[in-house]
């Protein structure tokens, strides 16, 4: 098909790009410049979709964001994209696209029966019908509406595009570029004010593009390209196309999405698809601009029925015409704007004006042009079914309440206008307390909670001369008193043709014996009869109406249909519509992509990636990493064809009978320094502080004020005012955050300096008998006899040139120690320790083997210390001071805390010495009790002993301290399991602690 | 996304701080006895205020201070910030 709805040399395009692009299979040809919408118009396509209830035919509305049917799956680069308007998608060479909704095909569509059967689909149909009976739901009713209803479809693929996110601050930021846009960001720059100025459509300029107006000697249009080419220029001012902004949050931080590469057949290398920007604007100004609202009749949503503005761009900017035998339906002067372009253009058009004998500039305009205007007459109803083929019209009463007779009409499309709507919608995000104005029969802003002014048509404002001349001022006003310039801007003059008042209509009476759907909400598919349902059956509130017949609740937010439904409502109820008043409106303003919102944190970008230094030297050596929060650590070293089991069971083997290395870099360390550091750490941890010696090391627990167990760890004196604390690597920033309080907020008397030095240090655990002959071949100077240092000693060294801590601390329950260099020496170190302890049979170990040694030992871990525990519950009490008072002390004497048969650790084996048992177990008495079986604890850490060749685990049990000796069975459900087994101690291996003091 | 003026370092977003609670809570000093009443008040009963509120922030990712903020809970209105140890007029 040629483009045969195509004027020669009238819009913007360009000529003399010819793109061909695909609809629902078939070839078309379009210009650049176009939109999906224009070019499939240009080629006289009006049937796009199917509507979201009824499934009725649906064509095109509007030319833009307002859009509420021309929705599309777009094909682009291999890629698929639900949910694009083709109002907005600019054509692109290639393009590919479907409509959506209809199945199996837009022009045969077994939904379409539902039009037919609409009586069953009246207003809170889905709650009323699908409620009953129950179990058709699952069977019947859900398979089908997913199938005949709903939108596009998401890809499944990995998305392979980039969106990235930008922050940004400015002086003033501008919403639309329109004449109101345009002259508050030129008076603004001109005051040196930093701009950011945004523009939702490929061109800047707005209503300047379409309207037929004069400012400064020239053409709108042309006045508008001038602005911005000088503002482009300007090294303060940030001028953006294809950019919305659609939300406006606290204390004025805006968003906005800039399409980057929309517009493109494939992204450009190294650039995003989509760029989110957070704008901190000081002050912001809303030229939005308005969207032009519908007229309601009969069978209002019949392809070829649009907004009379749409069918003004369509032709304007584009160079299309929506219909060679169009009928205009207005009640204000802007349906006369378009019919004067259509007649400009050679088509003759009928103009029905709902008014009686209204007088103005342009209407004289039309007159003069000879088109057919008939007053006092309306459309009654759209007829044809995918597309317009005629119109019933008729005279109306000066009440809007009788209908003459009907006559037919031949038309091949009606644009209608029913006067406009200011895009009030970034205001009321604000929070700006939004008002009813009474001229216009629409909300406008009111006051202001943020920094924000609304201007021009956005304000409710209509005509030129006044926007810029409000717009202008504004912009002077506003960047005055942020860059305290003052520079003139003369205001050029304007010429525009002056229009009457609109009429107070806006809908059309059925007439007698005909029940035509009247559609309010287009998407949603919510006619006058759904609301009148809805009120009948006792909705009064705006917001349950809203709710209960769906409208404005689908993708376009109603914009093209709110009012409509509120002066319905006010009608019915017989109030005027500030006291119906309206829903709220929330971000996003349209629809924004989920790619643009989530930005480059996808997959592995989702959280950083923390690495030890000796990460190469494990990468080489065949570990398998595993997360541990945002470390990546070595969860065992692979040999040949190893699996976790096997290879975790050598390496926990090996450091018991001989000796391991295993990097523990990620534990947090704090330097803790000042005269009051020993008075700190004895304030947070459980036992007693203040009489370490220097050179010695202490276990420690610290609580929460509630009691519950925050963290665990050693914490060493270096020297006399300057302490080492290690953490857990998953409480290391908590446990900060937690000295930094106690020692800003409630104790800032003691002289005490806390900073993470978790980064400065690589820290190796070297573990096992034989540890102490590596230490030796490290630091052959050294004395690292038993009694050179003592479990739980600290001595400073020289590891082959480098400066290292040694701590004699053991995690594994092996004679073991800690060393500590600089970071950058961490890798150079480990190196040494493989080298040196190569004779003793050294070898790496995982945090799996590291797991099985400790859960061996009974020593606690995350798993334990799980927020929900206190000492006793692990067996620390024993640390529990009962002289001193530290944080969370109080907490201990809850009654819940101190009873007889409190949970507590113990050691979990099972029967057959076989089975090993699944984290999360629940443990309990009989294991055919009906449910819910009674809990009496859960297995927190399982692992493989070593030291037994047979499962061991750890749990916390009901009373366990009662329990050792008792036969219970831990259950599964989720791995299927009831496996018998024996509470034991949770001190499996060396319950005396013999090995670490040897 | 609140603008925080934090008192050491100006006006910085709110994704660099973190919040911490009602500021107008003081722990009871140590060693002192007292009541379980008076013990819960501290650690669990907390107003939920809609309005004026005094709280603390900590800011987690710039200077690491904890600062109170004064703050309308329903409108995110920031009156003012204080620093730790600086009196609350
Ligand atoms: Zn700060």
């Amino acid at each position: 098909m040629s483009q045969d709805f195509r004027l020669e040399s009238v819009g913007l395009i360009n000529r003399d790009k010819k793109l061909s692009f695909k609809f629902n299979g078939k070839k078309y040809f379009g210009y650049e410049g176009d939109t999906l919408a224009s070019a499939l118009l240009a080629n006289g396509v009006h049937l796009v979709g199917r509507s979201f209830k009824y499934h009725r035919p649906r064509g095109f509305f509007g030319a833009g964001v307002d859009e509420p049917y021309a929705i599309v799956q777009l094909y682009r680069n291999n890629e698929t994209e639900p949910n694009i308007k083709a109002t907005e998608q600019e054509l692109f060479e290639g393009l590919e696209a479907k409509s959506v909704n209809c199945w199996p095909s837009v022009d045969f569509d077994i939904g379409a029966i539902n039009n037919f059967l609409k009586i069953f689909l009246p207003a809170g149909f889905y709650y009323k019908t699908f409620m009953w009976p129950k179990s058709f739901w699952y069977r019947i009713y859900e398979p089908f509406i997913r199938k005949a209803a709903g939108l596009g479809v998401a890809s499944t693929k990995h998305d392979k595009e980039r969106y990235e996110h930008k922050y940004e601050y400015c002086d003033l930021l501008i919403a639309g570029s329109g004449p109101s846009g345009l002259s508050s960001a030129y008076a603004a720059a001109k005051n040196g004010a930093k701009v950011i100025l945004a523009e939702d459509k490929p061109r800047f300029g707005g209503s300047l593009l379409t309207s037929d107006v004069n400012i400064g000697n020239q053409s709108g249009k042309d006045w508008a390209e001038g602005i911005i080419s000088e503002l482009k220029t300007m090294p303060n001012v940030v001028v953006k196309n294809r950019s919305q902004i659609f939300g406006y949050y606290d204390h004025n931080m805006l968003v906005m999405s800039e399409k980057v590469s929309d517009h493109l057949p494939k992204t450009k290398k190294y650039h995003p698809n989509k760029r989110l920007w957070y704008i901190r604007a000081k002050e912001v100004l809303i030229s939005s601009g308005s969207i032009e609202r519908p007229i309601v009749f009969g069978n209002n949503d019949t392809p070829g029925v649009m907004l009379s503005s749409a069918a003004k761009e369509y032709l304007k900017v584009y160079g299309v015409l929506v219909g060679k035998n169009p009928l205009i339906f207005t009640n204000n002067d802007s349906g006369y704007e378009t019919a004067i372009e259509f007649q400009k253009h050679g088509v003759q058009p009928v103009i029905l004006d709902s008014r009686k004998n209204p007088e103005s500039e342009i209407i004289d305009e039309a007159k003069s042009l000879g088109i057919n205007i008939k007053y006092s007459y309306v459309v009654v109803a759209a007829q044809g079914y995918k597309k317009v083929k005629s119109a019933d019209i008729a005279s109306i009463s000066d009440d809007k309440k009788q209908l003459g007779k009907i006559e037919n009409i031949k038309c091949d499309c009606i644009c209608v206008s029913g006067f406009w709507t200011p895009s009030i919608h970034l205001a009321s995000q604000s929070g700006n307390k939004t008002k009813f104005k009474e001229e216009i029969d629409a909300f406008v802003p009111g006051t202001s909670k943020q920094q924000e002014t609304t201007l021009g048509a956005a304000n409710g404002v209509f005509s030129l001369e006044e926007t810029l001349h409000t717009s202008f001022a504004k912009g002077r006003e506003l960047s005055k008193k942020i860059t305290e310039n003052d520079n003139e801007v003369s205001i050029p003059n304007v010429v525009e043709k002056k229009s009457s008042q609109h009429d107070k209509f806006w809908c059309v009476p059925l007439p007698a014996g005909k029940n035509y759907k009247r559609f309010l909400d287009f998407q949603n598919d919510v006619a006058v009869s759904d609301i009148e349902i809805a009120i009948r059956e006792g909705y009064r509130s705006i917001e349950h109406v809203k709710r209960y017949t769906t409208l404005g609740m689908a993708t376009d937010q109603g914009k093209t249909s709110n009012l409509n439904g509120l002066q319905l409502v006010s009608e019915i109820e017989n109030k005027v519509v500030p006291a119906v008043g309206h829903t709220t409106f929330r971000p996003p303003y349209t629809p924004i992509s989920i790619g643009a919102i989530v930005g480059r944190e996808v997959g592995k970008h989702s959280k950083p990636t923390r690495k030890s230094p000796m990460h190469a030297w494990h990468e080489k050596n065949n570990a398998v990493f595993v997360d541990a929060g945002v470390w990546l650590r070595p969860r065992y070293y692979k040999r040949g064809n190893e699996n976790l089991f096997e290879g975790s069971k050598r390496e926990a083997k090996n450091v018991r009978t001989n000796v391991g290395v295993c990097d523990v870099t990620t534990l947090g360390k704090i330097d803790i320094k000042g005269p009051d550091a020993a008075e700190l750490l004895n304030r947070v941890y459980t036992n007693a502080w203040l009489k370490l010696p220097v050179g010695k090391a202490r276990y420690g627990v610290m609580l929460r004020e509630d009691g519950i167990v925050m963290d665990d760890g050693t914490t060493t004196r270096i020297s006399e005012n300057h302490y080492h604390m290690t953490t857990t690597t998953a409480q290391a920033a908590n446990v900060l955050s937690h000295l930094e309080y106690y020692l800003q907020l409630v104790w800032p008397e003691l002289n005490v300096n806390v900073v993470s030095t978790t980064e400065q240090w690589a820290g190796a655990a070297i573990a096992g008998p034989k540890s102490r002959d590596v230490l030796q071949k490290l630091f052959p100077n050294l004395d690292v006899s038993n009694e050179g240092l003592p479990f739980m000693g600290y001595i400073e060294g020289d590891l082959f040139g480098v400066k290292a801590r040694i701590f004699r601390i053991s995690f594994s329950g092996e004679l073991a120690y800690e060393v500590n260099v600089e970071s950058d020496y961490g890798n150079f170190m480990w190196q040494k320790i493989m080298e040196v302890g190569e004779e003793f049979e050294i070898q790496p170990y995982g945090t799996e083997a590291l797991s099985t040694l400790r859960i061996e030992m009974g020593h606690v871990a995350g798993s334990e210390l799980d927020g929900r525990t206190i000492p006793y519950d692990n067996a620390l009490e024993g640390l529990v001071s009962k002289k001193k008072d530290f944080i969370g002390k109080r907490s201990l004497q809850r009654p819940a805390f101190t009873e007889d048969n409190r949970q507590r650790i113990v050691g979990v084996v099972p029967l057959d010495k076989k089975t090993s048992i699944p984290e999360g177990s629940h443990l309990v008495k009989d294991a055919k009790a009906t449910l819910p079986n009674p809990k009496l604890g859960h297995v927190s850490a399982s692992c493989w002993s070593v030291e037994y060749d047979n499962p061991f685990s750890l749990a916390i049990l009901k009373d366990g301290k009662n329990m050792i000796g008792e036969k219970l069975f831990a259950m599964s459900p989720l791995k299927n399991k009831v496996i018998p087994v024996e509470i034991v101690s949770s001190h499996y291996v060396d319950p005396k602690g013999e090995r670490v003091r040897s | 996304m609140l603008y925080i003026k934090c008192p050491h370092c100006g006006m910085r977003p709110q994704i660099e701080f973190s919040y911490g609670g009602d500021a107008s809570v003081k722990r009871p000093e140590l060693n002192k006895e007292i009541s379980d009443q008076e013990w819960d008040n501290f650690v669990y009963n907390r107003k939920s205020l809609r309005g004026k509120h005094l709280e603390l922030w900590q800011h987690i990712s710039g200077c690491r201070q904890w600062i109170k903020v004064e703050r309308d809970t329903a409108t995110h209105e920031i009156f003012k910030t204080f620093k730790a140890d600086e009196e609350v007029a």
